[in-house]
């Protein structure tokens, strides 16, 4: 017989997490499966304390953060499998491949948090080793204490950019600029002017064409261009930096392949960062029994991936249950107008808009 | 097109003016500087501050105001603001001329009392060398140590870092 | 290289053992990726692609994308940057698909 569950939440980053802990408090079997051998997710190395109120725990740091939702899904009797990689959801039958084997755990209901994949560019010898993008760098950094060089170019200025170049400096690697192609900086103005203040130079209306190295020691050089306002390289105006280490920030793509693959209605939102899963407001897709958070529904940030999971939790929880039907239909009311007033400001702009074209989508298919 | 766009990422001038508190309240007591300038998702400095000085009304994407009649120094907001956007300025009693800046500081050596550092504006550009007067390494301060260096105070609106003349092994 | 000092983080090292990369003996900590033992070991190649025989390294770091690549104890298209590097483990540069014979 295949093992049994009612809640099988995908991936054990912020969202996930948030909604196993969440959906646990109805009396329900839940289980969560993660393919990396330690579960917090990108959480496990955010070295910086977290922005938000105190309900969503500002003040710690990212990786404290996730030891106390570790710590909260070990006391609700929450199952976490690591290194199981789920490959596809068939009708009610998760696809589990662990490193030498394969299961089919069956449940009632599905939580899909499976985040980000970052994002690459295009420019000459973009695959040279010495390439990384921020997530491998930080991995590395601050889960390994392993630095892969001594002087990087960060290509990126949103606030993923920013905030590794800052851990860079930390783990004693020296930044030599960040290349941003947009006018302005993309990230938070306090966490450029922390850059700043040491010194790195920050090249707004610049991208990367070359990269120079080769397959001995990787990359030795970095090429730079200005651009004008339609992209296009204003020849003349390159500078070289000599560095071991080229970094891309440029952005993340939802890893909404389970979803697509369980039969979910998709969209393709710029705003949210490429194609996402129809949903309502709740974050149930067009499956009934499909539910997802975090960046796998748009692109944001912990903050707003832990209250869109707590929010897929309570769904998934009122999908099996309806004992507690008021309960958690008062929970959910007010966890959207905690993320109301999370977006409320020009950064929230994005999800704001993306997530209303998604919902105004969904009540459209249904 | 000139290529000037290497300056970015530095708060406004006018935005840097207006949080510096003025001479007045600064001959009372040393106070905090919140160079916090976007509306943000953040309001962690209003729980810090225990004389409610700082203030976001509405929702916490409000840029932070604060109270400078209000606000003693006590520095309790420097390390609990997550942006490390808050620094607190005062000046020297006995010798005008001096001042002193608190800043929160995350990287190693970590500076000792009485240890003279290069004082940095926020281009990261040397202004002038300044002694540390006191680092505070406690529990709360979560590893963002908080390290007061004395700086001339015709410099309190520029001095906002420090690099150390030791390095680690 | 290793970071041995850092103004937030501590880094707990288990046990040291020894991996071969190449035929050469790497030191490892017990509880690495293959991937961060061979970065900080210096390595820069990973593996050489198969048409244009491009150099290629560590890109992704979380088991997404397919530039670590490597052969591990004789079996070709190993994620090396999510494989918990052991002890006496044979790691290969993989050149173009692989080879299983």
């Amino acid at each position: 017989m295949k093992r049994q569950t009612d809640i099988a939440v995908i991936g054990g980053g912020p969202a996930g997490l948030s909604a196993a802990v969440e959906a646990s408090s109805f009396g329900l079997k839940i289980e969560v499966f993660d393919d990396n051998f330690t579960p917090g997710g990108q959480l496990i190395k955010q070295t910086h304390k977290f922005f938000g109120s105190k309900k969503h725990l500002c003040g710690y740091r990212g990786m404290d953060i996730s030891k106390i939702l570790l710590q909260n899904c070990a006391s609700a009797g929450v199952t976490i499998n690591t290194e199981a990689c789920v490959t596809g959801i068939y009708g009610n039958i998760l696809a589990v491949l662990y490193p030498e084997r394969f299961e089919e755990v069956e449940s009632k209901a599905f939580v899909v948090a499976t985040g980000a994949s970052e994002n690459c560019i295009n420019f000459v010898n973009n695959d040279l080793p010495g390439i990384y993008g921020a997530g491998a760098i930080q991995t590395l950094m601050n889960v390994f204490g392993v630095v892969p060089a001594k002087k990087v170019l960060m290509i990126g200025s949103g606030n993923i950019g920013l905030i590794v170049s800052y851990q860079l400096l930390q783990a004693g690697v020296k930044v030599a600029a960040v290349i941003e192609a947009l006018p302005n900086v993309g990230g938070y103005l306090v966490h450029s002017a922390k850059l700043r203040r040491m010194g790195v130079p920050i090249y707004t209306r610049r991208t990367i064409t070359k990269a120079e190295g080769d397959g001995n020691t990787g990359v030795n050089s970095a090429v730079t261009s200005q651009i004008d306002p339609n992209f296009n390289v204003i020849e003349g105006t390159e500078i070289q930096f000599d560095v071991d280490c080229i970094c891309l920030a440029v952005g993340l793509t939802p890893l909404s392949d389970v979803l697509e693959l369980a039969g979910c209605r998709m969209k393709y939102i710029p705003e949210l960062g490429g194609k996402v899963a129809l949903h309502d407001e709740y974050m149930k897709t067009t499956r009934d029994n499909v539910f997802l958070c975090g960046d796998v529904s748009g692109i944001e940030e912990a903050v707003t991936a832990s209250l869109e999971g707590k929010l897929a939790g309570l769904s998934a929880a009122l999908y099996l249950s309806h004992e507690y039907r008021e309960k958690i239909e008062k929970s959910r009311l007010q966890i959207l107008e905690e993320l109301r007033i999370f977006r409320d400001g020009p950064f929230g702009e994005k999800a704001r808009k993306g997530n209303e074209k998604l919902v105004r989508e969904y009540k459209y298919e249904r | 097109m000139s290529d000037n766009t290497s300056n970015s990422g530095l708060p406004d001038e006018k935005d840097i003016s207006r949080a510096m508190p003025s001479a007045e309240s600064l001959a009372q007591s040393p106070k905090a500087v919140i160079e916090c300038f976007q509306e943000i998702p953040c309001n962690p400095c209003v729980e810090a501050c225990p004389r409610g000085a700082i203030k976001i009304t509405e929702g916490i994407n409000q840029k932070p105001s604060i109270d400078h009649s209000l606000c003693n120094g006590c520095s309790l907001c420097v390390y609990q603001c997550p942006g490390l956007a808050i620094f607190v300025v005062g000046i020297d009693r006995d010798n005008p001329s001096k001042g002193f800046i608190s800043i929160p500081y995350e990287f190693l050596p970590v500076p000792e009392k009485g240890e003279i550092v290069d004082i940095l504006d926020r281009e990261g550009v040397k202004i002038e060398e300044g002694t540390i007067l006191k680092v505070n390494d406690s529990k709360a301060t979560d590893r963002t140590r908080v390290v007061t260096v004395q700086v001339s105070s015709g410099l309190l609106s520029r001095a906002r870092f420090i690099e150390m003349k030791r390095r680690t092994k | 290289m290793r970071i041995e000092e850092h103004p937030v983080l501590t880094f707990k090292r288990y046990k040291k053992i020894v991996f071969y990369f190449e035929g050469s003996p790497v030191e490892a900590f017990e509880g690495e990726t293959i991937a961060a033992a061979l970065i900080a070991g210096g390595t820069a190649t990973f593996r050489v692609t198969d048409k244009h025989q491009r150099p290629r390294g560590l890109f992704c770091s979380v088991g997404k994308c397919a530039s670590c690549l490597m052969v591990v104890d004789g079996k070709p298209n190993v994620m090396t940057c999510v494989t918990p590097v052991r002890e006496g483990m044979r790691v290969e540069k993989q050149k173009g698909k692989g080879d299983l014979t």
